[in-house]
């Protein structure tokens, strides 16, 4: 159950071409899950821009001197996240979460591969954590287009069995995608689940390899939000049910986390004929 | 320690003793906050921040005969105080929102007035013969203004002939003594004509505003931004139209029932409504910035009701619409005007 609770800005720093935002979070931090997001109030209770931020959930600290704190890192894109990385400590703000269907744990202590592009790797701290606490492999890659706007790297090396490192310019690692390398390393260590977090494109490769090597991919997906909550339906992406009906789902509370060989990549952003109660012809 | 506390509804025994309840018509409602149609799904994912009971009714978001994808996406653009969107009403179709949806808002207690949508005349009579079989619906709000319906020729709102057959062909349908409200384009010429076509044609009362048709161009890709070309603008950019959509209705009709809703955000902007004329306001896209907006909503009218002397909800509706030699201060048992 999510709450929405009034937080302090704690810190914030910068990560490279990111910002990292610590939050005082009572209420929330102690229920989060890898793969939870939570959404932020954006300039103020007079602001003029509605709609809240959405962040996956970085880190946690469930005690501390400042009680419930957590960790998110923004990328600037808009007006919307200038405001949020020029607040100062102890500026209020207004925090919705723990939000969203976090990542399925294996249960067995199986091999694992976590991907991350750019800032996709945030939510994958946490989940490498906890998953070398269920004793897993985990294997991490991390893409992105220059190695400014890679994050993490040296904390998810300490974290990882192994990291791969590409970018598309080769600044750092190996000149590349993540998904040049996902293949040959799930072939060598014998990875049963992929977990992906990342740009559309990238999720969608990153299902197609694990389908291919006969493996489970959970992929976390970043789609355009309102509310974050579930009523505001702007969210969603034709998603294959068990039933093998194609329905439209909200990324916010039916994901944010899918099944990666669920989601129907191609046909994101649209609505594909066959999706229950697409418009016949002429449309609506 | 840390300073921030838990937000919410807390009990506040500062509030002033306000008499909340309203009348639409037949409806009294105990309190006259509403979420409006659209921005609150069937109710149940707000009920993690706030008692769904507490408000007066949950308008839920508006249902077709069928089950339906809604149109592709982006779906929403946000826009200077407001945004725009494009959902193109997806829904589980109404047997599916009876059986899932009614039932759980049935048993969580809260009264819900059903916002039907339709593509045909016939589509709202059969939605409205299909609801009348359920104990609780509270109200039918007539959704007759969606602009996200790809031929213009399905806003019936649009148009006093089309908006009065859908009013006629749900009237018909429904049982007689169900309190309907039409919902109203702001997108006409004169809204007041459309209000006396909805109301000969049996609707209890309205509902003003539904968004404002408008767009947005994507300057780097130099494309329309939503996936549906046009879209819906809400929020508090149209909150000044709404005002005098009701200000214009109350004038021409002084007890038609009207919920009124379009930008409401804080108890002021409800009470701007109510004085203009509003027996009830709907909260929307508000709750996308606040989820806990129509309860908080609630508790500020309520105190700005008290701090201008009002004891009773009712004796502030259409209060803006007193003459203007009426004295102000001069009676102060009556009116105390205190300022915030």
């Amino acid at each position: 159950m999510a709450v929405q609770v009034r937080g302090e800005i704690l810190d914030v720093r910068r990560a490279g071409a990111y910002h990292v935002l610590s939050l005082t979070a009572p209420g929330i931090s102690e229920n989060v899950k890898p793969g939870h997001f939570l959404t932020l109030g954006i300039g103020g209770e007079e602001s003029s821009m509605l709609l809240r931020r959405a962040f996956a959930i970085h880190r946690v600290q469930s005690r501390g001197v400042y009680g419930g704190t957590l960790d998110i890192v923004v990328g600037v894109h808009g007006k919307g996240t200038k405001w949020l990385v020029d607040r100062r400590r102890h500026d209020p703000i207004d925090i919705v979460g723990p939000l969203g269907r976090p990542f399925v744990l294996p249960k067995e202590p199986v091999s694992t591969v976590l991907v991350g592009g750019g800032y996709g790797s945030a939510p994958l701290f946490m989940l490498a954590e906890q998953m070398r606490e269920r004793g897993c492999r985990v294997d991490v890659i991390l893409g992105a287009a220059t190695e400014e706007k890679l994050y993490g790297a040296l904390e998810l090396k300490r974290l990882a069995s192994t990291l791969t490192i590409t970018t598309d310019d080769g600044s750092l690692g190996q000149r590349g995608r993540v998904t040049d390398v996902l293949g040959s390393l799930m072939q060598a260590n014998d990875t049963a689940v992929v977990y992906a977090c990342g740009p559309m494109p990238m999720l969608q490769r990153v299902a197609e390899i694990a389908s291919d090597h006969q493996a489970y991919s959970q992929c976390a997906v970043e789609e355009a939000m309102a509310c974050g909550i579930g009523v505001c339906m702007t969210c969603v992406l034709p998603v294959i049910g068990e039933d093998g009906v194609t329905r439209m789902l909200r990324a916010c509370t039916e994901g944010p986390v899918f099944r990666g060989d669920r989601v129907r990549w191609s046909d994101v952003g649209t609505i594909p004929p066959d999706t229950l109660g697409a418009p016949t012809a002429g449309g609506h | 320690m840390t300073r921030a506390l838990i937000k919410g509804p807390v009990a506040d025994a500062a509030l002033p003793e306000v008499d909340m309840s309203t009348s639409l018509g037949g409806l009294a409602l105990p309190a006259p906050i509403l979420t409006a149609s659209g921005c609150a799904a069937s109710g149940r994912e707000l009920d993690q921040f706030f008692d769904l009971t507490s408000i007066g009714a949950i308008v839920t978001k508006s249902i077709m005969l069928n089950p339906r994808s809604g149109r592709a996406t982006p779906r929403m653009a946000e826009t200077p105080s407001g945004m725009l969107n494009s959902i193109g009403l997806q829904g589980p179709g109404i047997d599916r929102f009876i059986e899932h949806d009614l039932a759980w808002l049935e048993e969580r207690g809260a009264r819900v007035i059903v916002s039907i949508a339709g593509g045909t005349v016939d589509e709202y009579g059969k939605l409205a013969a299909r609801l009348r079989t359920v104990r609780s619906v509270a109200a039918i709000e007539v959704n007759i203004s969606c602009p996200n319906v790809e031929d213009r020729g399905q806003v019936f709102a649009c148009r006093a002939g089309s908006a009065s057959d859908v009013v006629h062909a749900v009237r018909r349908h429904s049982d007689p003594r169900m309190p309907l409200f039409a919902k109203l384009s702001p997108d006409v010429t004169d809204i007041v004509e459309i209000t006396d076509a909805v109301v000969r044609a049996g609707a209890t009362g309205v509902s003003v505003i539904n968004t404002v048709l408008g767009m947005v161009i994507d300057t780097d890709t130099m494309r329309p931004h939503l996936a549906g070309v046009t879209g819906g603008l809400s929020g508090p950019a149209i909150r000044p139209v709404a005002v005098r959509c009701i200000w214009q209705i109350r004038q021409a009709f002084p007890s038609l029932p009207i919920i009124g809703m379009g930008g409401v955000r804080s108890g002021k902007d409800a009470l701007e409504f109510v004085l203009a004329g509003a027996n009830a306001v709907s909260v929307g896209t508000a709750v996308f910035h606040d989820p806990s907006a129509p309860s908080r909503i609630q508790i500020e009218l309520q105190r700005a009701l008290g701090a201008r002397g009002f004891r009773r909800f009712a004796d502030a509706v259409g209060f803006a619409h007193r003459p203007a030699d009426l004295p102000r201060e001069e009676d102060p048992d009556e009116f105390d005007f205190i300022s915030e």
